[in-house]
């Protein structure tokens, strides 16, 4: 390294906030300062002859000045929010179909109303997180099956208006009204609409669950592109264990049973999940994004809640008050599931290094495979 | 091909695929990196022409790079890149590498270096002449003894392929270097919108906002777009970003239009109507940005990698003319002289969209996991 008496004039380096596979920035400097340090770069790492340079370089790589190739989604906090919410409506959809199957009829009303509420909410979360909410029917002015975000408009428009049935069902069978009169037909109506609104609500439900994590996966966002095997996967346990979750909450002990066992097979396949889920990103070398920061913080704790949960719902689930606190746990896991999730994602959007270092890997391993054809630098 | 097998991936004409009848020949731009002078006219015309907000007056540090990046206010941007000799040779090495591996385009790698050469003549950085006849002083050899005294000073580091101390070395082609390599550079690139044959904005519009035009290029339709911004996360490149409230006007109304919505390089959408020639291409004074048919952009592109190869400017390469990539080939072809990411773009970019059926078929498998999980909760005994 040189110095001058320039230096003092020089504002502080920001080192050690986080570390770099490489701090050659394009600089003049970069390089130079590099080969000060170490006195090697994968050129000559050959060791003066003793041992055999490999055939794949280590991927060392610069970047420009540190910024971004890519730009992260600009959604917000509500995206998280919304992924939860479609959840946990997702799932109460499939928990009150089954309650209305099996003759539960508290655990039916309860959940008919998380499922509308829920999907409301989640409706009011998407609009709201959209550049110009005004027009966010523009939605619905297509079909386009290469845009998982209008196939979940539909998804979502659909699954709204089977829960929109099944709830005003539920509304129509609570209230007292003349059997005469327009009042008394639609309510008869109505319980007609029941059974069709619930096979609905139910098919709708799954769709709801899962394409979330497809919304994530078709972006460059290095973390969510490179977990697109396992995300849907992660996403579907977590809607289980929300919706599973707020029934235990919500309905008697008596009646929850199915949500407490739906509760805990979402908790079981989410651990799963989220380890196959890391396993996957640490061979690629990307898992840092879900092990450190706020989203390695919110994941953590997400586990924990899991683990907590799901104990508590195993051993002493039917005890009132050991089913609320299990069932708020599991529901808060979920949603700190997303919320980390998509932090990390943002997070490895945001780094250089997360979408050069892969992509230099990938195509480091092509050539040495010897296939050239479909880099997309090329010479003559 | 089908006709659906090819709108998510491969190479493919786009404007026909998007449904374009009769259309006329894809467009494009080539920008050659080597002449750039970074005047930024480029970025003055696309602001002047489409009237395009101020997106702030800051000071990097960044060499002379004071935009930042493409981005919702900025559709051309200039990048500026400062060299060290040891970096000159590393981007040398790493096109010398490309070509020993026999990249596309070229087909096999030349035959050994150290054949007789094709053009003859000595070729590298700052060739002098020959000497005239009979009198003066050989160039050549005075750069020779220089380049001898200062590899013996100033390379301590000494990388091997760094120092060109012993002998400059020849060229791909075995036409021998003269000159060594400079101390410095700086690297000038006017980056755009690469107008990709599989563009991931395009594919992820629930709009229909975007819309892939007869040219063959992607435009956004301003009054169209409701801003959800999944557009920004689909592209490969960090191309297209919605316009925030931060935009500041240069109007005397104070007005910024489509604030919210995202926005990107149109390849000059209303000039190609009228026959013209995109702003940043016309204002171009080095025509260092050049506009035509995609293919013709493709063919100088090739032209002029091959003609710097020959002068012994092995770190050229192109970036985009391959349709066998992994967005098809873009319509912005780009000669660099280094790795991409030096100039910030990725070495290795896959459109997401091309991996939109394995994702729905595990989102599928996932529902029904789901489904059949819910069945399974409501099995057993009753209340």
């Amino acid at each position: 390294m040189t110095t001058s008496r320039f230096d003092s004039y020089r504002p502080p380096e920001e080192g050690g906030r986080r570390r770099r596979r490489s701090s050659v920035r394009g600089h003049a400097t970069g390089a130079a300062r590099d080969l000060a340090r170490t006195g090697r770069s994968w050129l000559n790492r050959d060791g003066g002859g003793r041992r055999e340079a490999p055939a794949v370089p280590d991927a060392e790589f610069s970047d420009y000045y540190g910024q971004p190739v890519i730009k992260p989604v600009p959604w917000k906090h509500e995206i998280p929010l919304y992924l939860f919410l479609g959840g946990v409506a997702a799932g109460s959809g499939l928990i009150a179909t089954g309650a209305a199957a099996t003759g539960r009829h508290v655990l039916r009303r309860n959940s008919r109303y998380t499922a509308m509420t829920a999907v409301v909410l989640s409706g009011a979360a998407l609009v709201a997180d959209l550049g110009r909410p005004e027009r966010f029917l523009n939605m619905l002015r297509t079909v386009k099956l290469t845009s998982p975000m209008s196939v979940g408009t539909w998804i979502l428009s659909g699954y709204a208006a089977f829960a929109g049935v099944a709830t005003a069902a539920e509304v129509a069978r609570a209230v007292d009204v003349p059997e005469r009169g327009v009042l008394g037909t639609a309510q008869r109506t109505l319980a007609l609409m029941d059974a069709p609104a619930a096979a609905g609500q139910a098919l709708f439900a799954p769709p709801l669950a899962a394409y979330t994590a497809v919304l994530l996966s078709d972006t460059v966002t290095p973390v969510w592109f490179e977990s697109r095997s396992q995300l849907p996967f992660v996403f579907v346990a977590s809607a289980a264990m929300a919706s599973g979750g707020v029934q235990m909450a919500l309905s008697p002990v008596t009646e929850a049973g199915p949500a407490r066992r739906f509760a805990l097979i979402g908790a079981a396949t989410d651990l799963v999940a989220m380890q196959r889920l890391e396993q996957h990103l640490h061979g690629l070398e990307l898992v840092e994004p879900l092990e450190t920061g706020k989203a390695g913080r919110t994941l953590r704790l997400a586990r924990l809640l899991t683990v907590a949960g799901g104990l508590g719902t195993l051993l002493a689930g039917r005890s009132r008050l050991v089913s609320v606190a299990s069932g708020v746990a599991l529901a808060a896991a979920s949603a700190l599931t997303r919320f980390g999730v998509v932090e990390a994602g943002m997070e490895s959007a945001r780094d250089p290094r997360y979408t050069v270092g892969p992509q230099k890997r990938r195509l480091e391993q092509r050539r040495a495979q010897g296939a050239v054809h479909d880099s997309i630098v090329t010479v003559r | 091909m089908g006709y659906l097998a090819r709108q998510l991936a491969g190479r493919t004409d786009p404007a026909p695929d998007a449904g374009w009848q009769e259309a006329p020949e894809r467009k494009g731009f080539f920008t050659d990196t080597s002449i750039c002078i970074g005047c930024k006219a480029c970025e003055v015309a696309c602001k002047e022409w489409n009237a395009i907000p101020l997106d702030g007056l800051t000071l990097s540090a960044n060499s002379y790079d004071n935009t930042g990046g493409l981005g919702a206010s900025t559709w051309r941007h200039v990048a500026f890149v400062e060299q060290s000799r040891e970096r000159i040779a590393e981007a040398r090495e790493s096109g010398r590498r490309l070509v020993e591996l026999g990249m596309p385009g070229m087909g096999a790698p030349p035959a050994a270096v150290g054949g007789a050469p094709a053009g003859g003549s000595p070729a590298g950085y700052g060739t002098p002449p020959a000497p005239a006849d009979g009198h003066g002083p050989d160039l050549r050899d005075m750069l020779a003894s220089s380049t001898a005294s200062r590899a013996g000073t100033s390379i301590a580091a000494g990388t091997a392929g760094a120092s060109g101390a012993a002998s400059p070395g020849t060229t791909v082609d075995g036409t021998p270097m003269v000159g060594a390599l400079p101390d410095f550079r700086w690297l000038m690139a006017s980056d755009v919108c690469k107008h990709c044959t599989h563009a991931g904005c395009l594919d992820v519009c629930p709009t229909g906002a975007l819309f892939r035009s007869e040219h063959g290029t992607v435009v956004v339709q301003a009054d169209v777009c409701n801003g959800c911004g999944y557009c920004v996360g689909a592209c490969p490149f960090g191309v297209i970003e919605r316009r925030t409230d931060a935009a500041v006007s240069v109007r005397e109304d104070g007005h910024v239009p489509d604030v919210g919505i995202a926005q990107k390089c149109t390849l000059c959408y209303d000039r190609l109507t009228d026959d013209q020639t995109p702003a940043c291409a016309q204002t171009c004074p080095t025509t260092s940005i050049r506009f035509g048919t995609r293919q013709e952009m493709v063919d100088i592109a090739r032209e002029r990698v091959t003609e710097l190869h020959e002068q012994g400017f092995t770190e050229a390469r192109l970036y985009g003319a391959n349709d066998d990539d992994g967005v098809g080939g873009t319509g912005s072809v780009f000669l660099l002289l280094d790795e991409p990411e030096v100039y910030g773009l990725p070495p290795d970019p896959v459109v997401p969209t091309a991996k939109l059926a394995e994702m729905f078929r595990k989102a599928g498998l996932a529902g029904v996991g789901l489904l059949g999980a819910a069945a399974l909760a409501f099995v057993g005994r009753r209340p």
